[in-house]
């Protein structure tokens, strides 16, 4: 009774023990539950708690820098096939204008060739011409003069020396040429 | 007396008021060893009801938690997501929010702790069989709200070392000679009130809900089965009051689990964020 409190005077028996006077056994078996449940969240339910967090943040971490790769991927393989495209248009026209310069080369080379040719044929036809009209004119100048001596030795009635036909005809000759030349 | 309605009448079965003494069963076990304790012997391991109740909610709390945190998946399952809103409201509602990631991080355990240790002890109260709250007695809400105590001392003197005592008694900014009122208000409301309100706001909402919940059906008890008659019509009305307030008791479970959490975070956050 000395060591009592003044709250706890109201000491009427042990039917109501003064609620505000925690007992031994209540403060012992209140702190060892505290200390066993805040051991259990400190050490197991919380770290587990937040690796899953973290893994759960790395997992979206990861989503979003896996397809940031893939955007990135996407755009590098898009660039190549641009270069390469331009690339095969490049080869392409350049192919074209290869294959133009050597057409007109061939045609070019054809065109001199044909023209180198029909100027020989010419060259050649024209030769031959005037060799067969020196032909021509040397057999015709004998047969003119055979003739033309022939037909005046009957239209004279003597016959004429080898000599003086001869020469009669080439002057008959260099008139007929000279005629023909003046007209 | 505490029991001014203990008419006890003669009939078969008399009226059983509720009673402080539902909070001071019998004790069961250990009542061996006993210690001196303010003029009576008491026993220092005893277990009697409500420890037992004590130690059921706490059981409860480990296997759902260590049970509900194994093979987390990264896309929970229902269990899973239902265990992690609950440590997510601790985290983010309570401590994240007043404390920041950082010195939310370092006092969650200890938030966390206590916020699911009150709110298991509370809910007894309601719990068919067990019908009383594991927190209306003293000892686990005054032994919280010391824990609470040495935590935001803890965490002031640690964050401004030699300054917190001096900072908290003499507020910076106020004129020297009103420190001689200033100075006892602030002893007393930050480092006498702040256990002793958290203590007795949790306690005392308990037992009062005990004894109210005890009083209607008791009350609906007698009227049904002993007085009888014209009284069963009152007998419909205490049950469903006591229908009502056994809600009404689920939301003060939580919310006072949810105060005195916030109260001790908020605590220490006035003691991190104490000025220079």
């Amino acid at each position: 009774m000395l060591t009592t409190p003044l709250f706890l005077v109201e000491d009427a028996g042990e039917a109501t023990p003064n609620p505000l006077l925690p007992t031994p056994y209540d403060i012992i078996w209140s702190a060892v539950i505290f200390v066993v449940l805040l051991l259990i969240f400190w050490k197991v339910v919380l770290p587990r708690m937040q690796a899953l967090l973290d893994e759960r943040a790395a997992a979206i971490e990861g989503g979003i820098k896996k397809a940031e790769e893939a955007q990135a991927e996407a755009a590098a393989a898009l660039e190549s096939y641009n270069t390469q495209l331009a690339e095969a248009r490049a080869e392409a026209g350049r192919i074209k204008d290869q294959a133009r310069a050597d057409a007109a080369k061939i045609e070019a080379d054809l065109k001199a060739r044909a023209i180198d040719e029909a100027e020989r044929i010419t060259v050649q036809a024209h030769q031959r011409i005037e060799a067969e009209r020196q032909a021509a004119f040397s057999s015709l100048k004998t047969e003119v003069g055979t003739l033309a001596l022939g037909l005046s030795e009957k239209v004279v009635g003597e016959s004429m020396d080898d000599a003086r036909s001869a020469a009669i005809v080439d002057r008959f000759l260099a008139d007929l040429e000279h005629d023909t030349a003046t007209r | 007396m505490l029991t001014p309605l203990a008419a006890a009448g003669t009939e078969p079965e008399p009226f059983h008021p509720p009673s402080i003494a539902d909070f001071f069963p019998d004790i069961m076990l250990f009542a061996d060893p006993t210690i001196e304790w303010f003029g009576s012997d008491e026993p220092i391991f005893g277990i009697n009801r409500i420890m037992l109740i004590r130690m059921l909610s706490a059981l409860v709390i480990i296997l759902i938690f260590v049970l509900g945190t194994r093979r987390m998946r990264l896309i929970p399952t229902r269990g899973q997501s239902i265990v992690e809103m609950g440590l997510g409201f601790v985290r983010d509602g309570i401590a994240y929010d007043l404390l920041g990631e950082k010195d939310g991080k370092r006092f969650l355990p200890l938030i966390t702790t206590i916020f699911f240790m009150v709110l298991s002890m509370n809910i007894t109260g309601i719990v068919p069989f067990l019908n009383i709250a594991g927190t209306g007695v003293i000892g686990v809400p005054l032994l919280l709200a010391l824990v609470a105590y040495g935590a935001f001392i803890y965490a002031g003197v640690k964050k401004h070392p030699g300054a917190f005592f001096k900072n908290a008694l003499f507020p910076p900014g106020v004129p020297k000679a009103l420190y001689i009122i200033v100075t006892p208000i602030e002893f007393v409301s930050t480092f006498v009130l702040r256990p002793i309100t958290l203590t007795l706001r949790l306690m005392m909402n308990m037992v009062v809900g005990h004894l109210l919940l005890v009083l209607f059906f008791a009350a609906t008890q007698f009227f049904f089965f002993s007085a009888g008659g014209f009284y069963t019509l009152f007998g419909v009305g205490t049950l469903a009051f006591g229908f009502a307030f056994t809600l009404f008791e689920i939301l003060v479970a939580v919310l006072q689990a949810y105060v005195f959490a916030l109260l001790t975070t908020v605590y220490i956050q006035l003691a991190l964020a104490e000025e220079h």
